[in-house]
């Protein structure tokens, strides 16, 4: 267990992230943080100051800082590329030359992802990096939906040896978990029961799906909601039994409806137990500024959407049933 | 200073030097004013790098590019491309001052449907060359906007605008390379050189010094100067114009927070930060602003 007591309620996850990476430091003695000029917006401040030796300066290079991470890596430290979401995309070719082909021990956690950026806008806000990260083969795709998980994935990943990508968050989080929460790399968790339909959610969309569950109940449709914090590998046996169990799914996720958890959920249950998926998520188009809720409400994140998404799949299950 | 477009309107005769050079500051107190209290509206931007460059900007869209509002869309235009995406409110507030936009809309800065981001947006806002807020980016695109006029034949220069923090990024050396191979001297960039970053100094961060030997050793024309100083800053573009062969890179000297006191040379005021009412106040005051304008332009 890290030390779940560092962790203040609102903090957002970025916050969580470098607070437990700093905890974690002694503890790891290989890890070194790698910064490109933005330590105080992607946690790995609290690091700096507990462990100044280990904080490797690259200024404003994305790149170079991603393929030195490989570099350090094959020396046997676990190197930690920190930046925001939208500069790892800038640096995707050495992700996957000098990371992943090369088969590194290296950690790249990226704050700042999707819409959740908010009023810096569109060109800052990161729709594509779960599918960039994705398509990369041997390398592992987390993101995590409070700080306590948060917390847990942080040392899940030091403990993992291989490429991760990890995405934090930048607003202040709902907290979902209790401090016993267990996070296990390629394992989701059902986080709410329910019979009619499967939201399974990654991130900021875990909250929201919570309370489209509520919404639905208030209609006696009863939604099961799996926090899905492992998007790749995706855990294809949890997908399949609630497949069977509820028999038409919603997927929620910050990011393009390309390409991400939706995609990869869709992929699963294709090749296991095909039946209705719904999409909830960034329409293929760009993000915008202004605030993280106003923009999850203009572009359909939000609770109401993901309620709406639910019945529209289980409508379309009931008519292949009756045709079936 | 481009000379072959500058009919596109009807001109009035040039003023004297020395009514330009009070044109131009007030443009950069006009933008310095419109940056905080937009900054101020959105509760969150960079008011640091905006303030820092202002002089140079009130320079170049007064009196250096051959830009104008009514048109838009001439290819044979000056470029200007602000590659430190993030000091949008400055970008806003000058091109509102030379009629290019609203100034009050500008005061949207960062909201929801507004057409002012957070980052400059091509698609949002016409007379913005480019989309920037990705750091060295800018510079790359203002390379292959200097290529596409050569190529054609057009005696239009390019303008980028670059943060000092910004030249660590590979991209900018590669564009530097590149730009002096194919000899584009209807290149210049501008480096808002107030020696801080995101995070603190430069000097701290990653050193760029020696940086003129750097654009010396890359085969760029070299100009060092006061970039608060409206009379070198037009003399310098100037000379810059009339540079053959090579591409032209001023490294302009600046305050990081300039005209507001509690900001200058601060590394916290780069960015993310929340002016509170009393500030916004404090900081107008500082630039001049008295009790009607501070009103307007906070009471929207
Ligand atoms: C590629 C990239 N990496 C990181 C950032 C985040 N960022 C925004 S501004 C900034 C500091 C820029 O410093 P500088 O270029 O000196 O700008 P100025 O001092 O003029 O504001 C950073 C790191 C970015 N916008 N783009
Ligand atoms: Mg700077």
């Amino acid at each position: 267990m890290s030390n779940p007591a560092l962790i203040a309620n609102s903090d957002s996850l970025r916050e969580a992230f470098g607070k437990t990476l700093s905890s974690l430091g002694d503890e790891f003695p290989n890890v070194v943080v790698l910064d490109a000029d933005i330590a105080g917006g992607t946690g790995v401040h609290h690091f700096r100051k507990s462990h100044p030796e280990r904080m490797l300066q690259f200024g404003i290079a994305e790149q170079n800082m991603m393929a030195a991470a490989g570099g350090l890596a094959a020396t046997g430290l676990i190197p930690i590329v920190t930046t925001f979401a939208v500069f790892c995309l800038r640096a995707v070719e050495q992700a996957r030359l000098s990371i992943a082909y090369t088969r590194r021990n290296a950690k790249i956690v990226a704050s700042h992802p999707g819409l959740d950026v908010g009023p810096d806008g569109g060109s800052a806000q990161a729709l594509e990096d779960l599918a960039a990260f994705r398509a990369i083969p041997g390398m592992t795709v987390i993101s995590p939906a409070d700080p306590a998980e948060m917390s847990q994935a942080t040392r899940a990943i030091l403990e993992f040896e291989g490429p991760v990508y990890m995405r934090t968050g930048r607003s202040p989080s709902r907290r979902i978990f209790g401090d016993d929460h267990v996070f296990e790399i390629g394992k989701g968790q059902i986080v709410r029961d329910g019979m009619d339909v499967t939201i399974v959610a990654c991130g900021v969309e875990v909250a929201r799906a919570l309370d489209a569950a509520d919404l639905l109940a208030e209609e006696k449709i009863s939604a099961r909601v799996v926090n899905m914090a492992t998007i790749k590998p995706i855990d294809d046996a949890l997908l399949a039994k609630c497949a069977a169990e509820t028999g038409c799914f919603v997927t929620a996720e910050d990011h393009n409806i390309h390409g991400g958890l939706g995609s990869a959920v869709a992929e699963s249950l294709a090749q296991s137990t095909p039946c209705p998926i719904e999409f909830v998520g960034v329409r293929d188009q760009f993000g915008a500024s202004g605030e993280p809720e106003e923009l999850a409400q203009h572009y359909g994140l939000t609770a109401p959407f993901i309620a709406q998404a639910a019945r529209d799949a289980i409508a379309r299950k009931k008519k292949s049933r009756k045709k079936g | 200073m481009a000379s072959t477009m500058r009919s596109v309107i009807e001109e009035a005769p040039p003023p004297a030097a020395q009514d330009l050079e009070k044109q131009l500051a007030l443009a950069a107190n006009f933008t310095r004013k419109h940056a905080i209290a937009s900054i101020y509206h959105a509760g969150s931007g960079h008011p640091g790098g905006a303030l820092s460059c202002a002089d140079l900007l009130a320079c170049l869209f007064g009196a250096e590019l051959n830009f104008w509002p009514n048109a838009i869309d001439e290819p044979h235009r000056d470029r200007f491309v602000l590659s430190k995406g993030h000091a949008a409110p400055a970008l806003y507030a000058v091109a509102a001052h030379y009629g290019f936009c609203d100034a009050k809309a500008a005061l949207s800065l960062r909201k929801l449907n507004s057409k002012f981001q957070g980052h400059p947006h091509v698609l949002d806002l016409p007379w913005v060359e480019t989309s920037t807020g990705s750091l060295g980016q800018g510079f790359s695109v203002a390379l292959g906007m200097a290529m596409g006029l050569k190529l054609q034949q057009s005696k239009a220069r390019v303008y980028a605008m670059l943060g000092d923090g910004e030249l660590q990024e590979g991209e900018v050396w590669e564009a530097a390379m590149c730009a002096a191979h194919h000899r584009l001297d209807n290149l210049c960039v501008v480096i808002d050189y107030n020696k801080l970053q995101s995070d603190n100094l430069n000097s701290a961060i990653m050193r760029l010094e020696p940086l003129a030997a750097k654009w010396r050793a890359f085969d760029w024309a070299i100009a060092e100067i006061d970039g608060h100083d409206i009379p070198e800053i037009l003399r310098t573009f100037r000379r810059a114009g009339a540079t053959h062969g090579r591409p032209s890179v001023v490294i302009a000297n600046t305050v990081k927070g300039k005209g507001v006191k509690y900001m200058e040379n601060i590394p916290t005021w780069h960015g993310s930060v929340k002016l509170s009412r009393e500030q916004a106040e404090d900081a107008l005051r500082q630039l001049g602003a008295r009790g009607d304008e501070i009103a307007e332009l906070l009471n929207v």
